[in-house]
């Protein structure tokens, strides 16, 4: 703890932990450090936002960080061992692996992102009205939802596929569709919670309108858990991702996606196993790593624990 | 004087219990009207059922002449105002002081939000330094205050306060009552206070009525009070009760279930 | 009241890490528990609670105590391990905590529970172990003993509750009961009749009763003894029956801020803390 606290300049220190902030900018800051700090003491929970943090900065930098061109086929050197050339090896058409992993890397940044930005609100606004009105309001929604979460996830985002035509973007509109129910049941709980709370009654005293009850009194109550929740799902997308791709019904050939890597390579599973391997193991960190950062925001963002 | 507040046959339902059996209450302007009970008396639902908390009630409830319907519009919540009893459970624990007075200020278009924010703050005793500050940042005092705040920055001419001081120290509660007298004397306001406590309702109000089961069983006034000049056999206990542990007078005590 | 004291605390200290820094919630508490009644009043933040948890071995992990001496009997309790404290807690040293329904089972009847406790530390057949719990329930006044004992914890009222939460702390017959903040959760009425109950119990064992309260005037009616602490210092001890000479400005600032039944509407008088109060 101490030597966080000695690495900082005092004076910005001191502005973090104010007890008396001057500003809602300073106020939100101090609020998020002491967050931080709680984070950093977890240290599994930074092994995973390394990873994610690692993940990330690949993305931005493929083209620097990739030894090869991840598309150049190059068939003298057909489904080379790791070696000093290659390092993870090539595949079946002699593509450098480790350069379509690295290249691969904003195809899974891309499918969390986005499923993320667009099932977790949706997730949110259908949970919070639904617990919000409660009543008929409720009775429909959360039907609506029960359907959607009757299907195991993997089939249901295989149905949509099919219906929508295989390709990255359906499969990330698939994901998405799949994803939001279980996010409505989360909202839905946590303002069940929160809506017989005598601040809500107060700021309904004020003459608050619903509306505003819900977005401005309720929702931040239940952004923290849906935070967590989403950040420990994102491993289960990634896989989801993986297994369209798997399937051929994801990212189509030659984009390097980390699950159609490893469908490319099952063929030569058994001599040349590096070629799924590899991406494999790429999947497996990548999902640890949005495993380990959720867990640990839990402990910081619970609005149950410390405050 | 007329009444600012005039309640009559007021009968409520949770459900199928029947929480208040007419209850009638008469509030005059700037006048101060205690309501004693323990739990499940009914006393904090006869504020809920007035604030519009409440769905299910029957009875008249004037508010400044005008007869309260069935639900509550925005000059209502002007002219009425609540301090709840958890100071910790009635702040919004994302929201920093700011944020709570400034919203209703915004909400009813009163404007100049600034100079009202710091206002409000100076009339309960707090200086600008909480401003910015979030709830789990404030003692159990501070936060009653900052609730007090909200209530005034309405500028309503009536406040409900159910059990203020409950949940506070004793030190912290003789500032908070003092506060509460004070503004009840410059802003001319009207109070309704609620409480378990017979000393801190006798010290606040003029009128009292205790409560048990959802009726009234026993009206007095202050100076009554103070001479425990009690009639009913429920108020006597509860005098007595507030007198301290006293093996003997626990012993005689009769269970009001 | 015997005058060799079952307890000895001297210089009991309790240190708290948060990421602020270090906070000192107790700082050199030294009393001796003989067989009485002795209260411990503080405002919130006083002490009072990690006083009481500190003697039962329940301070939180990131808590450090230090202690000249915690004597109990011949236990050194400074440094008791995990094992020997289970032996201790609740079977020699029971506590009884502010609300009931966190300490009770919500899907076990009442009665079930106690039999439970009961039959950990007796062994006996289970009608004779029904028996034992009803004459339990009676013993702490409970008038339906039958129907509590069938009874599910959010089936009663949260004086029920507290009854039967002090019947099954009684059933190791403990020497020292701690009781922290035991009624503070009920009606006043309620409050007086659960205190009845300690009152009693206290005479008729012999035991030891520790009652922690932020209520000054009623722990005064209550307890022989009182130490009133203030930012984690005793900065007075007194004999209940003493409390109007009181010396301690805190004290006497304690009693007066207490609105009275005197039909008097005048401002009450504050109380204004000094900064030297706070000097160990």
């Amino acid at each position: 703890m101490n030597s966080h606290t000695t690495t900082v300049k005092p004076g910005l220190m001191q502005w973090l932990t104010s007890d008396t902030p001057q500003s809602r900018f300073q106020a939100k800051c101090g609020r998020t450090w002491l967050g931080w700090l709680k984070l950093t003491e977890n240290k599994l929970a930074m092994i995973g936002l390394s990873i994610v943090m690692g993940l990330i900065l690949v993305t931005i930098f493929a083209p620097l960080l990739a030894p090869y061109d991840p598309l150049a086929a190059d068939l003298a050197n057909r489904i080379q061992p790791p070696g000093a050339e290659h390092w993870f090896g090539t595949d079946q058409l002699g593509r450098d692996i480790l350069s379509r992993l690295i290249y691969g890397a904003q195809y899974t940044l891309l499918i969390v992102g986005l499923v993320a930005i667009t099932a977790a609100p949706v997730g949110l606004l259908v949970g919070t009205a639904a617990g919000f009105f409660g009543g008929w309001v409720d009775a429909v929604l959360m039907r609506v939802t029960d359907i959607f979460l009757a299907f195991p996830k993997l089939i249901l985002a295989l149905a949509f596929v099919s219906a929508l035509g295989p390709g990255i973007e359906n499969a990330i509109l698939a994901i998405a569709i799949t994803a939001w129910p279980p996010y409505a049941r989360i909202a839905r709980a946590e303002t069940i919670t929160v809506r017989k709370s005598d601040y809500i009654d107060a700021a309904r005293l004020q003459g608050v309108s619903n509306r505003g009850l819900i977005i401005g009194h309720i929702m931040p109550m239940c952004v923290s858990s849906l935070v967590v929740r989403v950040t420990l799902d994102m491993a289960g997308m990634i896989l989801i991702a993986a297994g369209l791709g798997f399937l051929g019904l994801g990212a189509q050939p030659p984009m390097p996606e980390w699950g159609a890597m490893v469908s490319d390579g099952r063929q030569f599973l058994l001599d040349q196993w590096w070629v799924s391997t590899v991406p494999g193991i790429a999947i497996f960190v990548v999902s640890l790593g949005f495993n380990l950062l959720g867990d640990g925001l839990r402990d910081v963002l619970d609005p149950r624990g410390g405050d | 004087m007329n009444a600012m507040i005039d309640i009559s046959k007021l009968n409520a339902w949770f459900d199928d219990n029947h929480v208040l059996k007419d209850v009638d209450i008469s509030v005059p302007a700037n006048g101060s009207f205690g309501l004693v009970g323990e739990s499940g008396s009914g006393k904090s639902t006869v504020l809920r059922t007035v604030t519009g908390l409440v769905d299910d009630w029957e009875g008249n409830i004037l508010v400044n002449n005008k007869e309260l319907t069935g639900t509550r519009d925005k000059a209502f919540y002007r002219l009425a105002q609540m301090v709840f009893q958890d100071p910790f459970g009635s702040l919004h624990p994302r929201h920093t002081i700011d944020r709570i007075l400034t919203e209703p200020v915004n909400i009813h278009g009163l404007g100049n939000s600034d100079a009202r924010v710091v206002e409000a703050l100076n009339q309960v005793g707090l200086d600008n330094s909480f401003r910015f500050r979030y709830p789990h940042q404030l003692s159990g005092g501070q936060r009653q205050r900052v609730a007090i705040a909200r209530a005034l920055i309405l500028e309503p001419k009536i406040l409900l306060l159910d059990e203020p001081t409950s949940a506070l120290d004793v030190s912290i509660q003789a500032e908070v009552l003092n506060l509460l007298t004070r503004l009840r004397h410059d802003l001319g306001l009207t109070y309704i206070m609620v409480s378990h406590d017979l000393a801190v309702v006798a010290h606040m109000c003029d009128d009292i009525a205790i409560m048990n089961h959802g009726r009234i069983v026993e009206r007095a006034t202050a100076t009554q009070l103070a001479e425990g000049k009690l009639d009913h056999p429920y108020s006597q206990q509860l005098y007595k009760a507030a007198a301290g542990y006293d093996r003997a007078v626990v012993d005689s005590f009769v269970d009001w279930d | 009241m015997s005058n060799e004291p079952l307890l000895s605390v001297k210089n009991l200290a309790i240190t708290f890490s948060t990421p602020k820094g270090p906070v000192n919630a107790v700082r050199g508490v030294s009393f001796d528990l003989g067989r009485e009644r002795l209260g411990i009043v503080g405002e919130s933040g006083s002490g009072k609670s990690q006083t009481g948890r500190a003697i039962l071995g329940l301070t939180a992990p990131n808590g450090k105590i230090t202690a000249d001496q915690m004597q109990f009997h011949d236990l050194d309790l400074r440094n008791l391990t995990p094992r020997a404290w289970r032996k201790v807690r609740g079977a020699r040293i029971s506590m009884i905590m502010q609300d009931p329904k966190y300490s009770l089972n919500p899907v076990m009847t009442i009665g079930d529970q106690i039999i439970e406790a009961y039959r950990e530390h007796h062994k006996v057949n289970a009608k004779e172990a029904k028996r034992r719990a009803i004459e339990m329930l009676e013993s702490v006044k409970i008038r339906d003993p039958e129907r509590v004992f069938n009874a599910y914890p959010h089936e009663v009222s949260g004086g029920m509750g507290q009854r039967v939460m002090i019947a099954m702390m009684l059933i190791p017959d403990p020497e020292i009961l701690i009781a922290d903040e035991p009624t503070s959760a009920l009606d006043v009425t309620v409050q007086l009749q659960v205190m009845a109950i300690l009152d009693d119990l206290v005479r008729e064992r012999g035991m030891a009763l520790v009652f922690i309260s932020h209520d000054l005037q009623l722990v005064s009616s209550f307890c022989d003894r009182v130490l009133v602490m203030y930012q984690g210092l005793v900065v007075e001890e007194i004999r209940a029956s003493e409390l109007d000479q009181a010396k301690h400005p805190y004290t006497k600032g304690l009693l007066n801020c207490l609105p009275k039944m005197d039909g008097n509407h005048a401002e009450l008088p504050v109380l204004t803390r000094e900064a030297s109060w706070a000097e160990a």
